[in-house]
C-alpha cells in the first residue's frame, strides 16, 4: 500500500497528524505494537522536523506485510553537516520550536536508535530527504 | 495506585476519561520537553506529568503510547487535545500545583520514576 501526506513547515497545529494516520494503519495491519512504537516514534520526529525547519514536505508510506518504508521530502534549508546534526544536544532550532516541546538535539539520533534502517541526504538551499525502514519479522 | 487516588492525592481534575480511573500506575515521568518523553520506555502503566499543554505534548503521548497524563500549573486543555485523548484512550488529569508539588507527592506515596 502506498500513501502521500503533505506536511506543511511552521504548522505546529497538526504536526503528527500523518503520524496519527500511519500508527492506525499498522495498528490495523496486526504489526506487532513494540514496531508500530518504534516506527511512529521516528516517523513523528521526522515529521516535526519539517514542520519546525523546512518549508513544506511530503511524506511517502509505503506499507506491506514486511517491512514500512517511509520517504519525507521537504524544500527548505537543508543540513550542511548531517554528522553534526545527528550528534545529541545539536540543534539549530528556533525559540517557537522549542516552546513547543522540541529543539533540544534529540530527534534526529532518537530516529536513529528507533530504525532498523535509516538514510539522509540533503541539498543546502534545497531541502532533506530522510527514508526510514522497518522490519516486522526480524 | 489506581489513577483515582492519584487525582486525590494532587487535588487533580478529570478533564477527560473518567472511565479510565481504575487504571493501575506503577512509574512517574515527569518532563516539559517531548524530545526527552519520546526516548522512554512506556506502557499502560505509566503516567507523565507535563506543564505542556498543547496538540504536540498529546500527539507525543499518541505515539510513545502514554495513556495517563497530569497537567500541572493548572494548563488549560482546548477541545484538539481532548479529541486526540479520546481518540486513543487517554485520561487527561489537571491540577493547580506546581510540577515539584506534584511530583513530590506522588513520589512521597511511593510511586518510583522512570529512571
Amino acid at each position: 500500500m502506498n500513501f502521500e501526506y503533505k506536511v506543511e513547515g511552521g504548522d505546529f497545529t497538526n504536526a503528527g497528524s500523518t503520524s496519527s494516520i500511519v500508527k492506525k494503519m499498522m495498528k490495523q495491519l496486526g504489526v506487532h505494537p513494540d514496531i508500530v512504537k518504534r516506527t511512529v516514534v521516528a516517523l513523528y520526529e521526522a515529521e516535526v522536523n519539517i514542520v519546525a525547519h523546512a518549508n513544506r514536505g511530503v511524506i511517502y508510506v509505503d506499507l506491506d506485510e514486511n517491512k514500512v518504508h517511509i520517504k519525507l521530502e521537504d524544500e527548505g534549508k537543508g543540513i550542511p553537516d548531517i554528522d553534526q546534526a545527528m550528534q545529541k544536544g545539536y540543534s539549530t532550532a528556533s525559540p517557537e520550536v522549542r516552546e513547543m516541546g522540541f529543539g533540544a538535539g534529540m530527534g534526529l539520533p532518537n530516529i536513529k536508535s528507533n530504525t532498523d534502517e535509516l538514510k539522509i541526504s540533503s541539498v543546502v538551499g534545497k531541502g532533506t530527504t530522510v527514508e526510514i525502514t522497518n522490519y516486522f519479522n526480524k | 495506585m489506581k489513577v483515582g487516588d492519584i487525582v486525590h492525592l494532587i487535588d487533580g481534575q478529570v478533564i477527560e476519561g473518567e472511565q479510565y480511573l481504575d487504571r493501575e500506575i506503577d512509574r512517574i515521568f515527569a518532563s516539559d520537553l517531548m524530545s526527552d518523553v519520546l526516548t522512554i520506555d512506556t506502557d499502560e502503566k505509566l503516567m507523565l506529568l507535563t506543564g505542556l499543554a498543547n496538540n504536540q505534548s498529546m500527539r507525543t503521548c499518541e505515539m510513545s503510547d502514554i495513556k495517563n497524563v497530569v497537567f500541572v500549573r493548572g494548563k488549560r486543555i482546548t477541545e484538539e487535545m481532548l479529541e486526540i485523548a479520546r481518540d486513543n484512550e487517554m485520561v487527561l488529569i489537571q491540577t493547580e500545583y506546581s510540577m515539584y508539588r506534584t511530583a513530590g507527592i506522588l513520589y512521597m506515596n511511593e510511586l518510583p520514576p522512570v529512571y
